[in-house]
């Protein structure tokens, strides 16, 4: 890893603009194969038999099938439902079923098409109404994944007493990562028979765990290294454990080493994306706006097989009455598998799908009671004290307030709304304007018990040069993990930033700090960093009694304090706080340790004639905590926000036959350049007691905030309340002509 | 031209789409260019250049180098495969994100979408080749000042399009940027930064 220089944020920097950085498909890769992967061409069916091609060249090739699996065929992770490789049955398009491997990477490919297998197709389920109705059973016994309830108080009651019930239905599609790099990998045994794999990943740990498995290694033999990686934002978590698997097969078989790297179409039809959800809202509230009753209906679709999708669930029903008091809650969530590519973590992670329901909710409500969503909002937010629906008293750093009372005033919400209306009455401005605003929160780290059982663990080592090297599997995929934890360490032990280093993550050197996810990293790794660092500091000052200022006097003290060894090393391992309990059968109790708080303004247009939407200027404010760097905790917001503009506005999944139609860059729009609007973010700090120095988590939160903010803009500017993501210009457009009292405008 | 084209680098299989066709037409529209282009004007006897690997001289980064390619080589694929400059990335292969871009006579060009037969006889700058070897760029400087990258992939991309654009525009409205940009996707959402390095370096002329 790279020395930080002075003026220099992350210390990576400077390679990646020199394009020196090597992610992995830059690494020398000497007399290695290139392996790619037949795929399913049926959502569902029987393989008949698979042929190969008897004039094709196979001796320059080298094949594997499930039989070549000398453990067990599946990618284990919470589930063991997923077949590394297809045995005899497909359950989705796009299945792997053959890897091939070839010294030259366009005979690979030429060779996939020498491959024919044959089905006999099965009925297949493909929407998740038709997967909850189960009369095609495709996942024994009810097609269903996973079901969460969480229940307070007395629902039905206080429907029946609230002055008014609104209900609404929401919706939300597919969501592609479209991380820049496509996923990679590539795997070699060596002499030893270790098998060592080296990729574009999120979670080492993770990929270890599922070779283990379908290699029967004992884990001291399965070593996983991080390659540079160009993204992840989820898509990298669970996914990399499946090409790493496929890599190793090809590469035991060959004795060589072998790459996998998929192109663009390959990465956006065959690997996860975000969860496409319905969510059903009934609300009760008193005449003054008051929640009285919460019954919330969720329900996701998961894919064929399980993957992460129960977690996944778990986040959206903890996150789906939006930061709000309500003394009477019902969330029935249900994840149901259908015939197409499972769903995976992205972030946000079943967050974003929930809350776009649970915020735009409450321009129904608004409606419904003729009262403003911004003041009905204020009414109800969670403050210190406040107790959520599953019983969990927030003790400390509420910022929901806080964020919100900020953006409306940096965005101006309340003069726009006036203006805007003026705005809209007259014809002759082309376009119509509006204004929307949304809250959210984000529980940070895992769900529940996990951090208690990920039991994660960070080690801090002095090296007889006087270095110190940060020992963590926590990875860098660009949020900023190298530049958190060297500036973390280096004022925590009281060093200049260029005495620390970040050891690649490697499970031969690293250990197990639990995977790159759920915005845990600067919270719950850092946390442990920070005491680390505090161990690390102790030793240093008991034996010296003060820090030492130069390198020269380091390098004499650490000689000193190692001995013998090449390293003095203090290692931290996560402790539960007892006071933090969560009940798993019940989901009673605190379902995260805290919560980040983030609120948005959106300001956009209309154009009249062609219905597109654009945005004028997007206001964000975040509470994460104390913001331990606030150029990457800006930067952290400014790209959240992006991509959620684009789940609002642009990215369209278009699915036919359990398989998505526009797996490119040119049908499949992300936001550009020109899609950017100013992004204004403001840090609002409401440091968390148990944070290293304050801090909370960011990187997920900015997904959750915009997309609910705009669908409420647009109906401010045109009366349209558009209820389904995204909100495409021909949408708009349906829903004009299906409203005649719209016509006029 | 009769000689079947190898196959794309691709599988798509999805209904509706293949970029092998695309490829193979793509292909063979360049390769019947290079029979009347390469090296420039049009001449009388047309250049004739595969059907095996064929030798190229490319200018790249100011000097000359020697690959030996297939006509279907693509200059980004002979840029990272033969000369192991890999600062260029392949991202969609097909022209859409601007992840690949390297300067081809000081312009901007997809480094994907070009037959390395035809970059013979340009000057052809990649991102390694910006900034000098121990300094990088004003625009590279900028870039890790005002922090406009997260992971850096689509990074190279951004600065070498950045660079062109500050060569023909040294004082780009906001406007400008964001359209000379507009070819290069970044999916952590960097643009807001990216606008900042590049105005910052404008000023700083
Ligand atoms: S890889 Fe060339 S434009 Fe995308
Ligand atoms: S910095 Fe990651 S894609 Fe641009």
């Amino acid at each position: 890893m790279k020395k930080k220089r002075s003026g220099v944020l992350r210390p990576e920097g400077p390679d990646k603009l020199r394009g020196l950085a090597r992610y992995v498909d830059d690494l020398p890769f000497p007399g290695g194969l290139h392996g790619a992967t037949l795929r399913s061409t049926v959502p569902r069916g029987r393989i008949r038999a698979i042929r190969f091609d008897p004039d094709f060249p196979w001796d320059e090739c080298v094949t594997a099938t499930a039989a070549d699996i000398p453990g067990q065929n599946c990618v284990a992770l919470i589930e063991e439902d997923q077949p590394l490789l297809a045995d005899g049955e497909v359950r989705h398009a796009m299945e792997p079923i053959v890897l091939v491997a070839h010294a030259e990477r366009h005979r690979v490919y030429e060779a996939l098409g020498h491959i024919h297998v044959e089905y006999e197709p099965l009925e297949p389920v493909l929407s998740m109404e038709d997967a909850l109705e189960a009369k095609v059973p495709v996942r024994a016994p009810d097609n269903v994944i996973k079901r969460i309830s969480i229940d307070k108080g007395d629902v039905d009651g206080a429907l029946a007493g609230a002055d008014v019930v609104v209900e609404g239905e929401y919706r939300v599609p597919h969501q592609e990562q479209a991380y820049i790099e496509n996923q990679g990998m590539t795997a070699r045994f060596e002499e030893d028979g270790t098998l060592l794999v080296e990729g574009s990943l999120q979670c080492p740990y993770y990929v270890q765990k599922a070779l283990v498995r379908a290699f029967a290694l004992p884990k001291e033999k399965v070593r996983v290294v991080q390659a540079t990686t160009g993204g992840g934002f989820g898509g990298k978590e669970e996914y990399p454990s499946m090409v790493a698997g496929h890599a190793a097969l090809l590469a035991r078989k060959a004795g060589r080493p072998v790459k996998i790297v998929y192109d663009r179409t390959e990465d956006m039809v065959a690997t996860t994306k975000r969860h496409p959800a319905r969510v059903r809202h009934r609300t009760g509230l008193t005449r003054e706006g008051k929640l009285v009753a919460q019954d919330i209906d969720v329900l996701m679709d998961g894919g064929a097989y399980a993957t992460l999708s129960p977690v996944v669930l778990s986040r959206g029903a903890l996150h789906a009455t939006g930061p709000y008091e309500c003394p009477n809650v019902r969330v029935r969530a249900c994840m149901v598998a259908t015939n197409t590519p499972p769903n995976g973590a992205f972030r946000g992670f079943g967050a974003p799908q929930t809350l776009f329901a649970a915020e735009l909710h409450w321009e129904r409500i608004a409606g419904a009671l003729k009262k403003d969503a911004l003041r009905l909002r204020r009414l109800n937010l969670v403050r210190e004290g406040s107790e959520t629906a599953t019983g969990q008293v927030l003790h400390e750093s509420v910022g929901a307030r806080d964020v919100l009372e900020a953006v409306v005033r940096r965005g101006r919400y309340s003069e726009k709304k006036r203006e805007y209306a003026r705005w809209n009455r007259s014809r002759r401005h082309p376009s119509w304007r509006g204004i929307g605003v949304s809250v959210c929160h984000h529980g940070a780290g895992f769900t529940g018990s996990g951090e208690a059982f990920l039991a994660s663990r960070v080690a801090l080592a002095l090296t007889r040069k006087g270095e110190i090297r940060v020992l963590t599997s926590s990875t860098e995929i660009g949020q900023g993990t190298i530049a958190a934890f060297t500036g973390l360490a280096a004022r925590t032990l009281g060093v200049p930033e260029e005495w620390v280093t970040i050891e690649r993550a490697d499970t031969g050197l690293v250990p197990d700090s639990g995977p790159t996810v759920a915005s845990r990293t600067c919270m719950i790794v850092g946390g442990l960093v920070e005491r680390a660092a505090q161990r690390l500091r102790e030793r240093i000052l008991e034996s010296t009694g003060r820090m030492p200022s130069t390198r020269a006097e380091m390098v004499r003290e650490a000689r000193r304090l190692c001995g013998r060894e090449p390293a003095l090393r203090v290692e931290e391992q996560y402790t539960h706080p007892p006071e933090i309990r969560w009940d798993e059968e019940t989901y009673r109790g605190d379902a995260y340790p805290v919560y980040g708080y983030g609120a948005t303004v959106v300001d956009l247009e209309v154009d009249r004639t062609t219905f597109e939407v654009r945005v004028r200027r997007l206001t964000t404010a975040v509470d994460v905590g104390r913001a331990l760097s606030p150029r990457l905790v800006e930067g952290q917001v400014m790209g959240g926000v992006t991509q959620a503009l684009g789940y609002a506005l642009l990215e369209n999944a278009d699915y036919h036959d359990g398989v998505m139609q526009n797996p490119q860059l040119t049908n499949y729009l992300i936001p550009t350049a020109l899609d950017t609007p100013p992004l204004d973010v403001m840090i609002v700090q409401r440091p968390y007691s148990r944070g290293p120095l304050g801090a909370k988590g960011v990187g997920e939160l900015p997904m959750d905030i915009p997309a609910p903010a705009v669908a409420a803009a647009v109906h401010d500017a045109t009366g349209l309340l558009l209820t389904e993501l995204p909100i495409l210009p021909e949408r708009i457009l349906e829903a004009f002509s299906s409203d005649p009292a719209h016509r006029q405008r | 031209m009769a000689r079947k084209l190898p196959a794309a680098e691709d599988q798509s299989r999805a209904p509706g789409f293949s970029r092998r066709n695309f490829l193979k037409t793509a292909g063979v529209g360049a390769a019947a260019s290079t029979v009347v282009g390469v090296g420039g004007a049009c001449t009388k006897e047309p250049t004739v250049i595969g059907p095996d690997a064929t030798t190229l001289r490319l200018r790249v980064n100011g000097t000359t180098q020697t690959v030996t390619v297939e006509p279907r080589v693509t200059l980004l694929n002979a840029l990272r495969n033969e000369l192991d400059l890999t600062g260029a990335k392949e991202v969609c292969n097909r022209g859409a994100c601007g992840g690949c871009t390297v300067l081809l006579d000081g312009d901007p060009i997809k480094a994907c979408m070009m037959l390395a037969a035809d970059a013979e006889g340009h000057e052809i700058t990649t991102v390694e080749g910006l900034g000098s070897p121990d300094e990088m760029s004003p625009l590279q400087k900028a870039f890790v000042e005002a922090d406009a990258l997260q992971c850096g992939f689509c990074t190279p991309g951004f600065v070498v399009s950045g660079t062109a654009l500050l060569a023909k525009n040294p004082d780009p409205t906001l406007d400008e940027i964001k359209d000379g940009l507009a070819g290069n996707l970044c999916r952590c959402g960097t643009y807001s930064r990216i606008f900042e390095a590049v105005q910052k370096t404008a000023r700083r002329g």
